[in-house]
């Protein structure tokens, strides 16, 4: 990942607490690189928005250190940090036009007038709101103030854009729509962006790193495609995606692969090794439910279940079928619609199976 | 559908009627409804407000006197051009009413009416009332002249024949020290007469001192207020409540223990050695004693509106505005003052229009200097007895408020004021 002089950010053995008696952040770690779009994605009440406030300076860290451009910055003030900031509310100045409120953040910085009017046109102009201009933002739709925040936090060139769930407020449409445009706007000015968000498809689709952050940990930090199919503990498995799960114990460990035994009596699995203890140890087996296969070839996949259809939901270009394997009765297939599909009834018992690279054995927890 | 459409642009309902007056027709019920509820208060309103308003600025036009209890010299000075003395006519009804109202004892009334024009009056109708009753016959001319010389004035026929119609400006033109002289024309009174105006000057710029000092006092409150964490912000809330609690007259006396010049203050200073015996500070009973005091019994009224308003600022604005470069002072002066306007407009004019017409505590702590021009009106209407003069000040007052308000209207708005 480069030499140490590429990291923009890095946080190191963070901690925070508010009240003295709980950790809503513990042992936090993020290398950021240069140029890098990083997204913090976890659940609610994870501590994402406390990470963002500790590097913007609105909040300061317990232990631990945040250093920006290889300089820490515990001690520098929040305007003298050159961090751009689009707040999950906006936050655009009620009684300013669009232009002012683009217009603020080089004022403050004494920035000659044609100037200002110049990068004010070409950031209105870079969000296409350049009619906008005299307009308040209560004028403004919400996709539209959106924009004008992103601007915003962009028009004075900081080394760093935070990003804190900027797209919670809009609704599914305008927020794919803006995914992209964020997207590129990075990609054309080559700004290092900090994103926060709790929607996974928004992180998956936008990041080139993401960091799943659960009880203030960073449970992993890879990219979309690693998280997805070779999430490292049993949290970012389910949280990422669409994941089946089964309980097993391991019976015996050799080199990268397990067997592992089905609670439920549904027999042996081949799995691959990611994250278990000895033999003897419980696992929780997780599966992507496009990697099962309905009545398999004999011999065409390491394992072999049987299973029971509970449920067929038409999804046009697949079945979500739902069947019950090994006492577990939530285990989802995605079937593809394709010519040479056997067409199952509900009750009728089948047999699935998938290969052992598409099964992983990880940590028993959740 | 194809009948919602009467004909081009009327909208209809499905049975013909137009739409409008459908509409109309279902919140007639309603309408009812809602003026039922707020009737009583209309009602209360109506009785002690709007009728004693209207009731005392009429007082300051209305001219009953002269019309009503000298009927006769104002017929028959109806035709007098009031370049000579009038004819015998207009004496011998002189002499009529004056021997009437002496009679019905009335007559004093259009002495005290006519003396607040041209002092010397009073007597000059009541002496002549007196003598004209036992006056027997005509001509009357020469014996009213010889009776008082006034009669034989011409500017004093005028006064009557200017004052002789049921309404009145003189009031008003006495509001703003101004008098209509022998010749009709309106000037200026002498300089020692003129107080009014000044009084109305020194009011509007007491309560506009009193509104700036509630501003710089109530902006930190407020703030404190609506950032503090809500245990400590209820005790402040208490403490800022506290005179609201209080009668007013135990407040207002209670500053007068602290800042006579045998008080608490003084003695403190005394005692510190900051002034000697003879440097005790006069801090009661002028204007700066109005002014301490009324601020602090109006300070609620500017805290109340602020902290509503500044309740309502998230603090992702002043965030933001950090973020984006500005220094806390900046940000503040430039982004989070801007967003209170409403707040300190709504505070400002409840404070500024309150102290225009405040009473009892300059009545209380203001000795001479610290009076508003609302104890003068009580004056007029306690002492002096000059309603009509009362009423005119009154309405003058009335007219400043309402001056103001519009221009804070036009400045602000009043659709976007926050009023606690
Ligand atoms: N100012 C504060 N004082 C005390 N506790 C706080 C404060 N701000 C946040 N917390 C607590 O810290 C934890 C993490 O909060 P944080 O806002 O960082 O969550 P988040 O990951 O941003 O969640 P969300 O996705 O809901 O925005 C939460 O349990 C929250 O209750
Ligand atoms: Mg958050």
């Amino acid at each position: 990942m480069g030499s140490k002089s590429d990291f923009l950010v890095q946080f190191k053995n963070v901690q925070k607490s508010y009240d003295g008696v709980h950790l809503v952040v513990k042992d936090f770690n993020v290398d950021m690189v240069k140029g890098e779009f990083l997204t913090m994605l976890g659940p609610s009440g994870s501590g994402k928005t406390t990470c963002l406030m500790m590097l913007a300076g609105f909040e300061t860290a317990t232990s631990g250190q945040i250093i920006l451009d290889g300089q820490s910055i515990n001690n520098v003030a929040p305007h003298k940090r050159e961090i751009g900031m689009v707040f999950q509310n906006y936050a655009l100045f009620p009684h300013m036009t669009v232009a002012e409120n683009l217009a603020f953040p080089l004022r403050v910085r004494k920035m000659g007038k044609s100037e200002v009017t110049d990068k004010v046109n070409r950031a209105l102009k870079m969000v296409r709101l350049d009619t906008f201009a005299n307009r308040r933002p209560a004028q403004l739709s919400g996709g539209q103030q959106q924009r004008v925040a992103v601007a915003r936090a962009l028009v004075f060139e900081p080394k760093l854009v935070l990003m804190d769930e900027p797209l919670g407020a809009l609704d599914k449409n305008l927020r794919e729509e803006m995914q992209y445009e964020i997207k590129h706007i990075h990609e054309d000015l080559g700004v290092t962006m900090l994103y926060v968000t709790h929607d996974q498809v928004e992180a998956l689709t936008m990041s080139d790193r993401i960091a799943v952050f659960d009880d203030g940990v960073v449970q992993q930090l890879a990219s979309p495609q690693s998280l997805y199919e070779e999430p490292c503990n049993a949290f970012v498995a389910n949280f990422i995606g669409e994941n089946n799960r089964l309980m097993g114990k391991v019976l015996s460990v050799s080199g990268d692969t397990c067997s592992v035994e089905l609670e439920g009596g549904g027999g042996t699995i081949q799995a691959t090794k990611v994250n278990v203890g000895q033999v003897g140890d419980r696992t929780t087996l997780s599966l992507r439910p496009e990697r099962v296969m309905v009545n398999p070839a004999e011999g065409s996949c390491a394992n072999l279940v049987n299973a029971t259809v509970e449920e067929l939901i038409y999804h046009g270009d697949h079945t979500r079928t739902r069947v019950s394997v090994s006492g577990s009765s939530n285990f989802i297939i995605k079937v593809p619609n394709t010519h040479n599909q056997q067409h199952m009834k509900k009750g009728e018992s089948i047999r699935i199976g998938w290969d052992t690279d598409d099964c992983r054995a990880l940590d028993a927890n959740d | 559908m194809a009948n919602t459409y009467s004909k081009v642009g009327e909208m209809t309902t499905n049975d013909g009627v137009p739409l409008k007056v459908s509409l109309r027709r279902s919140q007639r019920k309603l309408k009812l409804w809602a003026f039922l509820l707020v009737a009583p208060l209309l009602v209360f309103i109506l009785v002690s407000f709007i009728i004693p308003v209207v009731n005392m600025t009429m007082r300051g036009i209305e001219n009953p006197q002269v019309a009503n209890i000298m009927p006769n010299v104002v017929a028959a000075l109806e035709n007098w051009e009031g370049t000579e003395l009038p004819d015998e006519t207009v004496y011998a009804a002189l002499v009529t009413d004056l021997t009437m109202g002496r009679k019905n004892k009335n007559i004093g009334k259009v002495a005290t009416r006519l003396n607040y024009e041209r002092s010397g009056m009073r007597r000059v109708i009541t002496g002549s009332a007196r003598k004209a009753a036992k006056l027997k016959e005509g001509p009357y001319k020469t014996q009213m002249i010889e009776i008082n010389k006034a009669w034989g004035d011409v500017a004093v026929w005028s006064l009557i024949k200017r004052e002789s119609g049921t309404f009145t400006s003189s009031y008003l033109i006495s509001s703003v020290d101004r008098k209509t002289n022998d010749a009709g024309e309106i000037v200026a009174k002498i300089e020692d007469k003129q107080i009014y105006v000044n009084l109305f000057g020194k009011t509007l710029m007491m309560s506009f001192s009193i509104t700036i000092i509630c501003i710089v006092l109530a902006f930190p409150i407020a703030y404190l207020l609506a950032t503090l964490p809500l245990a400590k912000s209820n005790l402040l809330m208490i403490l800022v409540l506290l005179p609201f609690w209080t009668s007013l007259l135990v407040r207002t006396t209670t500053w007068i223990v602290l800042l006579q010049s045998q008080g608490v203050i003084n003695d403190l200073l005394v005692w510190m050695n900051i002034i000697d015996e003879d440097g005790r500070l006069q801090m009661i009973y002028n204007q700066t004693g109005t002014i301490i005091a009324m601020t602090h019994i109006l300070l609620p009224f500017m805290v109340l509106p602020l902290y509503s308003v500044m309740k309502t600022i998230p603090p992702t604005y002043m965030r933001a505005a950090l973020s984006l470069g500005a220094n806390p002072v900046t940000a503040f002066i430039k982004v989070y003052i801007p967003m209170t306007v409403s707040g300190i407009g709504a505070g400002s004019l409840l404070v500024f229009i309150l102290s225009i017409g405040y009473y009892i505590t300059p009545a209380l702590v203001g000795g001479q200097s610290g009076l508003l021009i609302s104890n003068m009106i009580a004056y007029h209407m306690q002492n002096s007895l000059n309603w009509g003069l009362a009423g005119a000040l009154g309405f003058i007052l009335l007219v400043i408020v309402l001056l103001f308000y519009a221009l804070f209207n036009k400045v602000i708005g009043i659709d976007k004021m926050k009023m606690g």
